[in-house]
């Protein structure tokens, strides 16, 4: 496990098994996925903890992630797979905890789980119910 | 990460809140690109110039940090929202128009050469081989690796501004000497440009942080750049390399059957109400190549050219812009099919492009309906 951004969120998973593009696929104003072909498509990442492998395309993805949380439609925390620019500098910039994880860790979050995420600690994720 | 004394010290806030920002930024990056350290860049490009892709938060960041921020090293940057030569012609909202000037304003103020440009590697000359720059725009960084013996990772809009500010960026593997652990083979007989478009898309779903690529034969300026178009469009690949690879490399096939998956992704509609060309912009060459390829004739539907502003004007000057308008060819410069506000779906339903990477942001962003087809097929269905 690996911290790239401190911090401390409690909440629950939104996991993609798909990459993001943030530019583009995420709507600012909402936190809603508009990419057709997404696993998320329709769903919404605001206040939840993503679990998705990575950010993927265009870099200015990072300046919508920002957008995100200006507008309060972010998520709490991320967690990926694998670690990207776009993701670790919007991430970065935005003051949103982001963690990159085994791919057996990965392959263990579910959706709909309720977890805990505080840098701080040793063990830095735990799972709530 | 290990940082230098004076670097720690900016990271501490000592040297005032952008570059502790920047630092934040580079450190954050920095371990995500596994980098032991920062090393000194001479040219930043950036990405994030469009108030459709960055918004009102984005206005107001940049708006804020341009009266501290400058930059330190040569920094150019990617197009914006419209051409500011014939932006009344396109109907735009008033507040559309002053978040963009403020914007461009903004980067002007940090002292950014107002090139807007997504293809730098064009319209600027190349430093000698292995420079250390960041590249934000994705087509541009993997062109800067792959084409140009450059240096850079692929950055984001963030860690390119950073690295503009400070004047250093991540060391990473892939400023080093990468090895991809994949090769994509070409196994598409006769490709034209949107076939190498679609063959980057399918690269940069399938490589990590580079790729090799077999069998691709001779490929022209135009040809390579859409390729970098389309594999920055898809994933994270940031570098492709000619050849097989080691005889471990995972080995995959882009045949006719992958490309025709490409296309059904891509490609939502059987014809088009405006036809777009550029994206990434279009250079001298392929202008030339389009003037050519018209032979008189004239578009029977509006027609888009996106091209940099440096390249409008050496096109006047050849008499290609008279070619162009002729054919009934818009020519705008400062902005790029992908994402332009100047297409919404209130007013289009399809547009017909040859762009990988036009084609992917205006279905998804713009959520027009894309009609993909090479240019060749462009100029045979929609002149007389």
């Amino acid at each position: 496990m690996k911290i790239l951004v401190k911090g401390k969120a409690e909440g629950i998973v939104v996991k993609s098994n798909m990459p993001i593009n943030f530019l583009g696929t995420v709507d600012k104003n909402t936190g809603i996925i508009s990419d057709k072909n997404h696993e998320l498509f329709n769903k919404s990442i605001k206040n939840s903890i993503l679990v998705f492998p990575s950010g993927v395309g265009s870099s200015v993805g990072a300046y919508t992630i920002y957008s995100i949380k200006s507008n309060n439609t972010a998520p709490i925390a991320m967690i990926c797979q694998k670690a990207d620019l776009t993701v670790a500098s919007g991430c970065a910039l935005s003051n949103i905890p982001l963690v990159i994880v085994s791919d057996k860790e990965f392959a263990s979050f579910q959706n709909g789980q309720r977890i805990s995420l505080d840098t701080e600690f040793d063990n830095p994720i735990s799972i709530i119910q | 990460m290990e940082l230098t004394r004076e670097e720690e010290s900016a990271l501490k806030g000592e040297q005032g809140e952008i570059m502790q920002m920047a630092y934040r930024i580079l450190v954050a990056t920095g371990e995500a690109v596994d980098a032991e350290k920062l090393v000194p860049i001479e040219w930043a490009h950036l990405s994030g110039v469009n108030y459709n892709t960055i918004g009102d938060a984005g206005e107001e960041f940049l708006s804020s940090i341009s009266k501290n921020a400058r930059v330190k090293v040569k920094t150019t940057l990617n197009p914006m929202g419209f051409d500011i030569d014939n932006v009344e012609n396109y109907n735009l909202d008033k507040n559309f128009i002053s978040k963009q000037l403020s914007i461009k304003n903004s980067y002007e103020t940090m002292g950014v050469t107002p090139s807007f440009s997504c293809i730098p590697y064009e319209i600027f000359d190349i430093p000698k081989e292995g420079t250390q720059v960041a590249f934000a725009e994705s087509n541009a960084a993997i062109h800067a690796n792959s084409y140009d013996n450059l240096k850079t990772n692929k950055e984001s809009a963030f860690s390119a501004l950073a690295s503009a500010i400070t004047g250093k960026s991540p060391y990473s593997s892939l400023r080093k000497d990468d090895t991809p652990n994949i090769t994509i083979r070409m196994k598409v007989k006769n490709p034209n440009e949107l076939t190498y478009g679609m063959l980057g898309f399918f690269a940069g779903k399938v490589g990590d942080t580079s790729v090799n690529i077999s069998g691709l034969g001779e490929m022209d300026k135009r040809q390579c750049k859409a390729m970098c178009g389309g594999m920055g469009t898809s994933g994270t690949c940031a570098k492709f390399l000619f050849g097989d690879g080691d005889a471990n490399c995972e080995k995959v096939d882009f045949d006719e059957k992958e490309m025709q998956n490409i296309h059904d992704e891509l490609n939502t509609s059987e014809k088009g109400d405006l036809i777009t060309l550029g994206s990434p912009q279009l250079g001298l060459e392929e202008i030339s190549d389009l003037v050519g390829k018209l032979k008189g004739r004239s578009f029977t539907k509006r027609c888009m050219i996106f091209c940099p502003r440096t390249v409008k004007e050496q096109a006047r000057k050849i008499g290609y812009t008279n070619e162009l308008e002729r054919a009934g060819c818009e020519i705008l410069s400062d902005c790029c099919t992908c994402l332009t506000p100047l297409i919404t779906k209130n007013d289009i339903d399809a547009v017909t492009t040859n762009s990988i990477k036009g084609a992917f942001y205006l279905k998804n962003s713009n959520g027009v309906d894309v009609n993909l087809k090479s240019l060749s097929q462009i100029i045979e269905d929609e002149t007389n």
